[in-house]
């Protein structure tokens, strides 16, 4: 697998371009590389490596600059992922993540409805009707970054973002979709709301989707929605239940 | 899946000792931002956990070395003002930072000065009196044996964004009690202190180029290197807003690309061109271009900066930016090797007057009298040195 660029980020930190467009071929090779540098690190073949971290396009190495300087950890790196045999998707679980698209949740659904001059049914029929790929995680503990969001769906984010978007909250800009993990500032357009915990820090991995993982969403109702919020929440775990065989 | 989060209490406690007769500090008063920090969480970015942790990576090794702590020990990490903390059921060990001093109260009503870098043991019912943070900007308060505080991700580290980790994912409060994790040993009753400060470097900032450097054009390359920046009151644990000539881009560069992996130090420009430098709370990846990045060794110097200063950056090689940080390392090495008894300014006095060469003219006892070395050269010379 070859890589694209080495560009430094820091005395403490490398990052290596796999790709240079976002989507599932990037995906698989940002996946492919994390794999492999993980493996890596874990034989003891990087010395100094603390962590490696991906993002959509890129992974990026940290480390410690007293311990190996960063052109012997460059070159190592490309060595190793030069080794690595790029795979067609990235591996990764499937999962039905229940999302009410009542008006009252999909805060967004009127206006884009407008802006789309699509009825808020073909809107929900659209989105549901998607596979997403988890493409990377960030912006928040635990929140996904999915794509592809259907061409038709498409609208640049809000000019004025919310100061306080609800956690749960189903969003989508662009070509892409998230879901908020917490409550938090955010400038997408609001279409539904999940309430399966996307972050449990009890956990042993607190994130409940991983880059990989693909991910279809199941229309419930607002009763449904609010029986299975004070569910999740009494129980605090079963999120697993979620998953679905490929 | 299995738990990580769980309570040390149990395992950490000696043998035949009673959870309840723990050491602990209760927290009087709060502090403006008092957070529970150490080197950060391990693993997390990946899951969009960022790194946390202590602004100030020096101040913890020298805190924790003060104390005999392992040098990644969880700290209480104080912002603006400094909380009150007293010691109860048993000694209470504790370590201020190079920003920090105050006085330990005693429940007689006595108390005794506590300055800079010094380890001292707090008595059950003592209580530590600190003035905020020098400029107040932080400073870090070291607890021999650290906190029984569960660990996520490999830290003890509080985040604030996702609301765990530390006590409870929130700055201190009053009634908060902070039991000691590891009781082990016995604890010190005289005063250490660091008497070789690590003077940490003046003048320009220190950057790498960073991973976005050449989207910046000619104007916007000079105006970064040849101009100054302001600090704005828009700092927190994210990040630093500057304010300052505005950086432009080449043609066809925009201030918006796919996001890649983020650092603390980093520097990105939004479009507004006036830069951000990320800390150690910010997001594990970033949208907008990352022009350069504040060197290891002088992080440290941003988490001194208040709003109003002003900042200069001066580009330094990679190769440079590595021998900068063993350099840096080898003087907290030394200042660690410099770690000895404090200054005892009751036995110095008695000492002075049994020789008979003061009159008791001169207050020695006063809390501000120090060794000036111990300053780090802001402080006005003492008169009676």
């Amino acid at each position: 697998m070859r890589i694209g660029a080495v560009r430094s980020l820091a005395d403490t930190a490398v990052t290596l371009e796999m790709a240079t467009s976002v989507g599932l071929e990037a995906s698989a090779k940002v996946s492919a590389a994390l794999g492999a540098i993980e493996q890596a690190m874990a034989s003891g073949a990087l010395p100094g490596v603390s962590e490696v971290a991906a993002a959509f396009c890129s992974v990026t190495v940290h480390y410690d600059c007293l311990q190996i300087t960063q052109s012997d950890l460059a070159d190592r790196l490309t060595g190793l992922l030069g080794k690595v045999a790029p795979t067609e998707r990235p591996e990764g679980r499937s999962w039905l993540l229940p999302c009410c698209y009542h008006p009252e949740l999909g805060l967004d659904l009127a206006s884009l409805s407008e802006a789309l001059s699509l009825d808020p049914d073909r809107i929900v029929a659209l989105h549901q009707a998607t596979t997403f790929h988890v493409y990377a995680l960030g912006f928040l503990p635990g929140l996904p970054f999915l794509g592809d969001l259907p061409p038709d769906l498409a609208r640049p984010r809000r000019t004025e973002p919310r100061l306080r978007v609800p956690a749960g909250s189903v969003a989508i800009a662009n070509r892409m979709c998230v879901i908020y993990p917490w409550n938090s500032p955010g400038g997408w357009h609001i279409v539904g709301r999940c309430p399966v915990p996307l972050f449990d820090i009890t956990c042993d991995v607190p994130a409940l989707l991983a880059a990989g993982d693909s991910i279809r969403f199941k229309p419930i109702t607002r009763e449904e929605f609010r029986d299975l919020d004070r569910d999740l929440r009494a129980s605090g775990g079963s999120r697993d239940a979620f998953r679905v065989a490929c | 899946m299995t738990a990580t989060c769980v309570p040390l209490a149990a395992a950490a406690m000696p043998f035949g000792l009673r959870a309840d007769m723990a050491a602990a500090l209760l927290v009087k008063s709060p502090g403006a931002r008092t957070l529970v920090q150490d080197t950060g969480f391990r693993n997390g970015r990946c899951q969009g956990v960022p790194a946390c942790g202590v602004l100030d990576r020096s101040a913890l090794r020298l805190v924790n070395a003060l104390l005999g702590n392992a040098p990644g020990t969880e700290v209480l990490e104080v912002a603006l003002s400094s909380p009150v903390l007293v010691a109860t059921e048993g000694p209470v060990r504790v370590a201020i930072s190079g920003t920090l001093r105050g006085t330990v109260q005693r429940p007689d009503g006595s108390s005794r000065p506590i300055g800079v870098w010094t380890a001292t043991t707090l008595a059950p019912g003592d209580a530590l009196h600190l003035q905020p943070p020098e400029r107040f900007a932080i400073g870090l308060i070291g607890i021999r044996g650290g906190l029984d505080l569960p660990l996520c991700l490999d830290s003890r580290s509080t985040c604030l964004a996702a609301g765990f980790g530390g006590v409870m994912g929130r700055s201190l409060q009053a009634g908060d009690l902070l039991r000691l994790r590891d009781l082990a040993g016995p604890v010190l009753d005289h005063d250490l202190c660091v008497t070789e400060d690590i003077d940490s470097a003046t003048g320009p900032i220190r950057v790498v180029a960073g991973p976005q450097h050449e989207w910046l054009d000619p104007d916007g390359a000079a105006a970064f290197f040849g101009s100054s920046y302001t600090v704005t009151p828009q700092l927190d644990r994210m990040g630093m807003r500057l304010d300052g000539q505005k950086l432009s881009f080449l043609p066809g560069k925009t201030a918006d690309i796919i996001s890649d992996g983020a650092a603390p130090g980093a520097i990105q420009v939004p479009g507004s061109g006036q830069p951000i430098i990320l800390l150690a709370d910010a997001q594990t990846t970033g949208g907008y271009p990352k022009v350069a990045t504040v060197i290891r060794s002088d992080l440290p110097r941003l988490s001194a900066c208040v709003p109003g200063d002003r900042l200069t950056f001066r580009s330094v090689s990679i190769a440079e930016a590595e021998g900068i940080a063993a350099a840096h390392e080898a003087r907290i090495k030394a200042a660690i090797d410099s770690i000895g008894p404090a200054f005892d300014p009751g036995m110095i006095e008695g000492r002075l007057r049994s020789v008979s060469l003061i009159g008791g003219a001169v207050d020695m006892a006063r809390p501000d009298h120090f060794p000036g070395h111990l300053y780090s050269g802001k402080e006005e010379s003492n008169p009676c040195d």
